[in-house]
């Protein structure tokens, strides 16, 4: 009993809850002024678009660039099902949450129609899975949204107000990372057949492609509510601590219960070494698209958090130099470690618009950017492999079975590769 | 039959068909790598495939498992059609291999190189493993102690571990076969087990082969370069030189074979090279 007690996630679970306690505590009282909780809000979500990256890049070792699209499109989808939902238009929470739904289940069903097939190519995969997505949402705009919009609004209405804000912005945080999973899947099937290098620069563009769409939302798209380069207001703010927290749970837990399955090492396998992977049985693209979709939804998540915490959206914000800080962040925690991840990204906020912007002496805020360069230049050199390199604290920690039963008992000593094994 | 040689014992002849080759060609741009080649396998069978270095049989392993397209022929597992499968599809089929030069998850410990094997059969989802149901603790538990027998065997148990690029030469071989085991094979494609080993060790390997086929009831087709591994194990055994078959037979016919010293050895060899080859 008192052994199960001291186990890992017994530990984790304390700790967490306390830190969760504490924040909210220091919220309470006043005593964590808006700014910082601003920042610890942005270290959040920033570190659950670097854990994204790190699945992507650090597990599967898919170079990838695209992060920062996939958290812009969680960030306007979310907004824009927020936003006009306080101007009295059901039409974005509608279209978004039955359109994915509906794009799932007719992907689904391409995919089980696909299997009967042998040596479909993927560009033929890819016009199928696209065409069932624009079907879905087509279906939702055209048809479901009509027929369901209003009612759903007053029966919403109905319920007291915050309740209903509630349910409207949890809705908003899952449509807007399932748009952004989507998305992914259409964009991975054949872009990450290309192989590592390549696909960095396609994800790039694909940066690239989301920037310039969200400048020009309200030309070329129909969206004049995001108001394209003049940036979208009016979102509004409705991030709490407990919304980060529980957020930024669920990611860690998923991603950790992810890795540590059947599923996480087929991952690990395709980084180290994809032919014998697939010479083994494992599906190499398709594990590979499945790491790109969940990180993609966690960028996507995280962008959700971060739009209806700062109420405002702009396009730079998600521009190309902003889209290599998870990069940055993974690298420096240490590719392929989860607490290395969260503890920089954290860091990385604090420090940056934190620490520095308040510590530094008047106009003299420029000096960030020549004082964390630096740093990382000072980082790469002493420690290449990371601040954490693959050091994970117990609860993440890969676990080590014993060896089985039947042998002599053996006192229960740490294997000396014990640290490295935590892949 | 073709892709036989005729003289085998008709106890064999009976046992059903495992793997059919027919006329196997493959070209790297203009570059001829393989040449007619045909092979049939029975089961329970450990046949033999040498030839000097480049003679093309990686590249016969290759084209099985789906690392190649054939420019021509078949290849038919069971009677099914390989030719065109993705790679990880003809290995759930029930093929398994291992590799000339070693491809382990050299940064995984031991015992995930051989779980990893073990995923197109885990028994649990995605959501199973997120939502830690019962049904992935139990089949976690089962898979992993299917792994420690694996291991066991393998005399790699205690080492389980242990980072897999951190095991010596010898064991990071067994390691492989081990692995290409876990996959749960019918058929077994070994790519010179023996490479790389001292004489000692090529003993112990040959073993291990001839146990692993008794235990696990496999089929195995062995590609090796030193003759001593084929002699010593392998009921009967193809030749390939520059991607043709020169000869079959059991190994006393092969050792005999003047065609195959002169492959070996070159031109005006052959008289005087016997009891080196051999």
């Amino acid at each position: 009993m008192l052994q199960k007690l001291r186990s890992p996630n017994v530990y984790f679970a304390l700790g967490s809850l306390l830190i969760f306690v504490l924040i909210q505590v220091l919220i309470s009282m006043g005593d964590l002024n808006p700014y910082w909780q601003g920042i610890i809000f942005w270290g959040a979500a920033i570190t659950m678009v670097s854990l994204g990256l790190n699945l992507i890049y650090g597990f599967n070792g898919q170079f990838s660039l695209g992060q920062y699209g996939f958290y812009a499109i969680g960030a306007y989808a979310s907004a824009d099902i927020t936003f006009r939902w306080l101007h009295h238009d059901p039409s974005a929470l509608v279209v978004v949450i039955v359109g994915c739904a509906l794009a799932l289940v007719f992907m689904g069903g391409v995919g089980v129609f696909l299997r009967r097939f042998y040596g479909v190519t993927t560009l033929a995969k890819f016009l199928f899975y696209l065409i069932a997505t624009i079907l879905g949402f087509y279906l939702a705009v055209r048809f479901v949204n009509p027929a369901i919009g209003p009612a759903l609004y007053q029966m919403l209405n109905a319920l007291p107000l915050g309740i209903s804000q509630q349910i409207v912005f949890f809705l908003a945080l899952v449509g807007g990372a399932t748009l952004a999973g989507i998305v992914s899947y259409l964009f991975g099937i054949p872009v990450l057949e290309l192989g590592s290098d390549y696909f960095g620069i396609a994800t790039l563009g694909f940066t690239i492609i989301i920037k310039v769409l969200l400048d020009n939302t309200d030309t070329l798209l129909p969206f004049p509510e995001m108001k394209g380069a003049r940036g979208m207001i009016g979102i509004p703010k409705w991030t709490t601590w407990p919304w980060v927290f529980f957020t930024f749970m669920a990611v860690v837990l998923v991603l950790r219960n992810i890795l540590h399955s059947s599923t996480g090492r087929a991952i690990l396998s395709v980084r180290e070494n994809e032919r014998a992977a697939e010479l083994m049985g494992v599906d190499t693209p398709s594990n590979k698209v499945l790491a790109f979709v969940i990180g993609s939804v966690f960028a996507g998540l995280a962008g959700g958090i971060r739009a209806h915490d700062m109420a405002f959206l702009h396009p730079t914000m998600f521009g190309f130099l902003p889209s290599f800080n998870p990069l940055i962040i993974i690298v420096l925690g240490g590719l392929g470690s989860m607490t290395g991840t969260i503890i920089t990204g954290f860091f990385w906020v604090i420090l940056l618009e934190g620490v520095l912007r308040l510590y530094l002496p008047e106009g003299f805020e420029t000096w960030r950017f020549v004082i964390y360069p630096l740093g990382l230049l000072v980082m790469m050199l002493l420690r290449p492999q990371g601040l954490m390199g693959k050091y994970e604290i117990p609860f993440l920690r890969r676990p080590l079975p014993p060896p089985r039963a039947h042998e002599v008992p053996q006192p229960e000593k740490v294997a000396p590769t014990a640290e490295e094994v935590t892949v | 039959m073709k892709g036989r040689p005729d003289n085998l014992s008709p106890e064999v002849e009976m046992r059903p068909v495992v793997l059919e080759i027919e006329g196997l060609t493959h070209y790297f741009d203009s570059l001829r790598a393989v040449h007619d080649f045909s092979v049939t396998l029975k089961e329970g069978e450990l046949v033999g495939l040498i030839g000097p270095n480049g003679a093309g049989k990686t590249t016969i392993f290759n084209l099985i498992t789906g690392v190649y397209r054939p420019t021509a022929g078949s290849i038919r597992y069971e009677g099914a059609e390989l030719v065109g499968l993705p790679s990880h599809e003809i290995i759930q089929m029930g093929i398994a291999r291992t590799f000339q030069n070693i491809r382990l998850f050299a940064n995984l410990t031991v015992l995930d190189n051989v779980l990893i094997a073990h995923h197109p059969h885990t028994g649990y989802g995605l959501l199973d493993a997120i939502l830690r149901s019962r049904r992935f603790r139990e089949s976690e538990k089962v898979l992993i102690e299917r792994s420690q027998e694996l291991l066991a065997i393998f005399g790699l148990e205690e080492r389980q571990n242990d980072i897999a690029s951190s095991l010596p030469y010898g064991l990071q071989r067994r390691l492989e076969i081990a692995r290409a085991l876990a996959t749960q094979p019918y058929l077994l494609l070994l790519d010179e087990p023996a490479a790389g080993m001292n004489p000692g060790e090529v003993i112990e390997l040959m073993e291990l082969i001839h146990f692993i086929r008794d235990k696990f009831k496999l089929t195995i087709f062995l590609v090796e370069h030193q003759m001593r591994v084929v002699m010593g194990i392998c009921e009967w055994i193809t030749v390939m030189d520059f991607g043709e078959i020169i000869a079959r037979g059991t190994p006393r016919e092969i050792q005999n074979d003047p065609k195959v010293i002169e492959a070996y050895l070159g031109k005006g060899a052959v008289v005087g090279a016997r009891a080196e080859v051999a």
